[in-house]
């Protein structure tokens, strides 16, 4: 029952969420809080107010030099040669047979001296592998190429990252920097300058991005000032109504949001047309790993297709559970929960074209007993839709 | 605070022994507050028909949080004689009130002898800490 969390990774904030409640697990070997009290709680305070995470346990790949911009776009699903400073991506990270070995998001940013670097945010539970393949495709002759240098470095452990979610996650944030966030749009981000005294003058990188359907940033700083800045922002997001989020009101988010997690709806066997993310294929320009295997497995009809389903009973499906069409065996769910916004189980998943059109009724095999369910378009849940 | 009139069983279900104006015993069964606090966010309830039979150690039902499902299980062996149906919608008001109004099952004792397999409440405070730890 008991895990030992002296093996395993730990953020700077272990002690601060052991000392607030955190009920701690090793999540793909880090020990994180999945909850501080209630999960519905922390789902609704980031749907009303703002939630912040810590997600310092998340891979932070830092590319630079000349030959980074090209390094990257043959390593990556989506464009990124031709970023814009303050622009984040998108992207997939695939295999030789185009499955998916990552999804990631690729920012470019300068630093304090005004040298732009691509920062690559990685799923915790694959930074070993994706380091690993960097690695792979990165030989010295590659990295040394004269006037096409590439530096690549792992800063998974210098810096921490918040995720800062909610519609007030800018009333929250603005105090603390000097962007203007107001003008800061989706899926850009800046370095920035901390102006609270804890943050002891370093600066850190925003961006206008997350994980749970939000409004919302995910700030990256220094490991030292962490603490102190975390700390800061929670005393002074008490009026907004600020609550320390865990995994587990991330997950139930991120699900409402139609959002895929690597491990539920992405792994190397699937490859990114089944998973709805061919938008974050660009397989007319550079050359990656997998390009020529999604060139082809683009013509073909898909054998499966993630759709979103809501139970038409109170039992909530979860990962693996069989997905039936008049008793014949049509996919499998790969995430499922009780959703606190809509008030009903909802669930992820994987069935054949056939049945993937809104509106279809499907059974799906809980724990033994065939639970009626039936197709939903995905997202479950729009911001900009509230109140239809 | 764990009520020390009652007993429990290590899969966190907790038993109070009634004498039946019939004759035997009926065990009234809940959940402890220990496994509510672990479980939050409660958002399904499965309960038996009344006529089941149930074994010690074996589900009889099931409940389900945001996280995860569990399996409910008998403390004792013998035949369901009623169902708390308030329950299942009313879920969220049974942290206020685990040993009470939140019993789930009561048990007509097929066999004596599974009760003396509970713990008392030292005993399962002792688990629990040790669990916890």
């Amino acid at each position: 029952m008991t895990t030992n969390f002296d093996q395993i990774g730990k953020t700077p904030l272990f002690d601060w969420h052991v000392a607030h409640g955190g009920r701690m697990i090793d999540f793909t070997g880090w020990a994180m809080p999945i909850q501080y009290a209630s999960i519905i709680e922390e789902h609704n305070a980031t749907r009303s107010g703002v939630g912040m995470t810590d997600v310092s346990h998340m891979g932070r790949l830092r590319f630079e030099g000349p030959g980074a911009a090209v390094f990257l776009a043959e390593l990556l699903t989506r464009r990124v040669a031709d970023m814009a400073l303050g622009q984040v991506r998108y992207s997939l990270v695939t295999n030789d047979k185009g499955g998916v070995l990552d999804d990631v998001l690729v920012g470019y940013y300068h630093n304090e001296l005004g040298q732009p670097f691509y920062l690559m945010v990685v799923n915790a539970s694959n930074c070993d592998k994706i380091v690993a393949w960097v690695q792979r495709h990165l030989s010295p002759e590659r990295a040394n190429r004269p006037g096409q240098e590439i530096v690549f470095s792992d800063v998974s452990n210098l810096w921490a990252m918040f995720a800062i979610q909610g519609p007030r996650a800018m009333d929250l944030l603005q105090p603390f920097v000097d962007a203007d966030l107001q003008n800061m749009k989706y899926y850009r981000g800046d370095t920035v300058r901390l102006l609270h005294p804890a943050a002891k003058r370093q600066g850190g990188i925003i961006s206008r991005t997350g994980y749970t359907g939000e409004d919302g940033f995910e700030l990256s700083l220094g490991m030292g000032i962490c603490v102190g800045i975390w700390e800061a922002l929670m005393e002074y997001g008490e009026s907004l109504g600020i609550m320390a989020t865990g995994l587990g009101a991330r997950d139930t988010l991120r699900l409402e949001a139609g959002m895929p997690l690597y491990g539920h709806e992405l792994t190397e066997e699937i490859d990114p047309f089944q998973a709805g993310l061919g938008f974050a294929c660009h397989l007319s320009g550079y050359d990656f790993p997998g390009r020529d295997a999604l060139l082809k497995i683009e013509k073909q009809p898909p054998m499966l297709s993630r759709v979103g389903l809501e139970m038409l009973s109170r039992r909530v499906a979860r990962q693996d559970c069989a997905i039936f069409s008049g008793g014949q065996r049509v996919g499998t769910v790969t995430s499922g929960t009780f959703s606190p916004t809509l008030q009903k189980p909802i669930a992820m998943g994987y069935v054949s074209p056939n049945h993937a059109a809104p509106g279809t009724t499907l059974q799906i095999d809980i724990r033994g007993s065939l639970e009626p369910s039936r197709v939903v378009p995905l997202p479950f849940y729009n911001r900009n839709k509230k109140g239809k | 605070m764990t009520p020390q009139n009652l007993l429990y069983a290590k899969t966190h279900e907790w038993v109070k022994i009634e004498s039946d104006p019939a004759g035997g015993k009926i065990a009234v069964v809940g959940i402890t507050a220990f496994a509510l606090e672990l479980l939050t966010d409660l958002v399904y309830v499965a309960l038996p028909e009344v006529g089941r039979k149930v074994e010690a150690g074996q589900s009889f039902g099931e409940i389900e949080s945001v996280k995860a499902v569990s399996d409910l299980n008998s403390p004792v062996t013998g035949e369901v004689v009623a169902v708390n149906a308030d329950l299942p919608g009313k879920l969220e008001s049974l942290p206020k009130d685990p040993y009470g109004k939140g019993w789930f099952i009561k048990v007509k004792i097929a066999d004596e002898s599974t009760i003396a397999q509970l713990l008392d409440a030292a005993a399962y405070d002792k688990q629990c800490s040790e669990e916890h730890g």
